[in-house]
């Protein structure tokens, strides 16, 4: 469903890549979870599946298609095969839930009848049936992120995207957001979340895909946020592997201070 | 469905951003009045040539009924002094500065008059027989009036010998001048008018970027996402190009028509009626000044 060829994103030519060498497949139907710290190419990977942003190279395919070769004018259609939902949720204010979700399909011209009959089984679907006339303000973070899950998928997409969607809740509503994501992968939809959750990881037990600097530098079904693996050794090997010599000189963009010194542990044991 | 609801949206997007609709409004209409000015200067111009202007530059008048001139002291020019006329015109002497020339009628005369003076109360005082008929000489060359005016003047039955030319040549060029200042003004105004738009545009994105966001999420093509924002400076700018039409139309149905035309009986005024051939053209002007900056705008501030 989503696969990645030697895909390298760079954002500023003078900083390490944001994504480096990434050889990923991910299959229909499947749940991944794509873990790491901030940093670590989790929403460069979400973007490049977008087509928000292209890859500087190596090719990028969703459903099949090279999202390179699609025209700027069939982005819109690639995006209905997608849903996304965000940590932050963003629903429109003044609209109630059913309008909120009803947006979705009035922009894509689905007409007034359809909207009226798949709005409310989808508020089914992620559990918030009765609460159809409720603006976003009243309803709590939990219900708030099921609203946007139910946007995301109003419109069927084989694929849903989710950057962190757990981000702003508590564990127990997590796990009832998490319940809904389970149900609409059950559906058939592959559900691709990135997090920084590890009880969620390690409670569903599902596959988990590990970035680190735009690296993947673990890859495992069924299982657990952290691995038994020790990752360092693992991610010098992967470094080799993908050819490069000389360790990165420039310490991570975004990365909190332990990150850069973990980048400058890991470029001493380069050069040893 | 889709039109419905790009429409709703178009009309959110005036209610929300009022203010700025109305100041693309009243920058529209300044900009396309000073363009409909010198449009209007323009057809008041082609109004005064009448018929004979851009064809000819001599008009020999003959005598008429009303004729003082000592040319015309035995009455009316008679039909043997006309022939003496045309054949003075074509005899080598005068031929060699002469293209063609052409006899006006006293009925052509009336017909013409009728046309040029059409929104003039004027039109119904006036008969035939009080029209002198003429010929009308297209020179080959314009500078050798003179050869014309010392041959035919003294001539039998020949009222007048005018150069229209330099009648009428002084005033258009003090009109010309005036509307190449409209059209400076308007070029002006019409930056303003583009920069105005672009930013109204780029400022109705702005609150309203939490929807677009989500609809290029959900992947709404560019024509349902852009067009609300397009439409609303087209709908902007032909509202002042109606408002700016409407005053050029005023202008010369109370000005030109009740006020100059009393006050100047003999010269040929626009009617109001012609003035609204320039509406479709401002209108026009204003959709495309719309749709240009906001194309402009989009693609930077909008990208889908």
């Amino acid at each position: 469903m989503i696969r990645f060829e030697n895909v390298t994103k760079v954002y500023d030519q003078k900083a390490r890549p944001a994504l480096d060498s990434i050889n990923l497949e991910i299959d229909r139907g499947e749940f991944a979870f794509l873990v790491g710290a901030s940093g670590s190419g989790k929403s460069t990977f979400l973007r490049l599946v977008l087509k928000e942003d292209r890859a500087s190279s190596g090719a990028v395919y969703v459903a099949g298609q090279n999202v390179a070769n699609i025209s700027s004018w069939r982005v819109p259609r690639l995006r209905r095969g997608i849903g996304v939902v965000f940590q932050d949720f963003r629903l429109l204010p003044q609209k109630t839930v059913f309008a909120n979700v009803a947006f979705a399909m009035q922009v894509i011209g689905k007409s007034r009848s359809v909207i009226r009959d798949t709005v409310p089984e989808v508020l089914k679907t992620v559990g918030l049936e009765g609460k159809e006339n409720r603006l976003p303000h009243e309803l709590s973070g939990g219900e708030q992120q099921r609203v946007a899950i139910a946007r995301a998928v109003v419109n069927r997409p084989g694929i849903l995207l989710a950057d962190e969607p757990t981000g702003n809740l508590d564990p127990t509503t997590s796990m009832g957001i998490m319940g809904v994501l389970d149900k609409i992968n059950q559906n058939g939809t592959t559900v691709v979340m990135a997090t920084h959750d590890d009880d969620i990881v390690n409670e569903m037990r599902k596959r988990v895909v590990e970035l680190k600097n735009g690296v993947v530098i673990r890859d495992e079904a069924k299982a657990l946020y952290t691995s038994m693996i020790p990752v360092v050794g693992q991610s010098r090997r992967l470094r080799d592997a993908s050819g490069r010599d000389e360790p990165p000189v420039v310490p991570p963009r975004a990365g909190s201070r332990a990150e850069a010194r973990a980048e400058v542990r890991l470029a001493g044991e380069g050069q040893a | 469905m889709r039109l419905a609801f790009v429409l709703s949206e178009i009309g959110s997007g005036l209610r929300r951003n009022l203010s700025m609709v109305i100041s693309v409004i009243l920058v529209t209409f300044v900009s396309l009045i000073f363009v409909g000015a010198a449009g209007m200067l323009q057809l008041q111009i082609n109004q005064m040539k009448g018929y004979w202007y851009d064809k000819v530059q001599v008009a020999i008048f003959l005598c008429s009924d009303g004729s003082t001139a000592t040319g015309c002291a035995t009455g009316p020019a008679t039909p043997e002094q006309e022939d003496n006329l045309r054949k003075l015109l074509q005899s080598p002497a005068v031929a060699q500065y002469v293209n063609d020339f052409q006899y006006e009628s006293k009925d052509d005369a009336y017909k013409h008059f009728k046309e040029q003076f059409s929104n003039s109360p004027i039109v119904d005082s006036v008969t035939p027989d009080q029209l002198p008929a003429s010929f009308r000489i297209n020179m080959k060359d314009p500078e050798k009036y003179e050869i014309i005016s010392e041959t035919f003047s003294s001539q039998a039955g020949v009222e007048t010998v005018i150069d229209q030319r330099q009648l009428l040549e002084r005033l258009f060029s003090a009109m010309n001048a005036a509307s190449l200042v409209a059209v400076s003004i308007a070029g002006v105004m019409i930056i303003c008018a583009i920069l105005l738009i672009a930013t109204t545009i780029r400022l109705s994105a702005f609150s309203r970027r939490r929807e677009t966001g989500i609809m290029r999420l959900v992947g709404a093509s560019k024509m349902v996402i852009q067009l609300p924002f397009i439409l609303e400076g087209v709908i902007a700018a032909v509202i002042g190009a109606a408002l700016a039409s409407g005053t050029l139309w005023a202008v010369a149905h109370f000005f030109l028509g009740e006020v100059m035309s009393k006050q100047y009986p003999d010269t040929a005024f626009i009617s109001p009626g012609q003035t609204l051939i320039l509406a479709p053209a401002l209108i026009g002007l204003g959709v495309v000044l719309a749709g240009i900056s906001s194309l402009l705008t989009l693609r930077r501030y909008l990208r889908v």
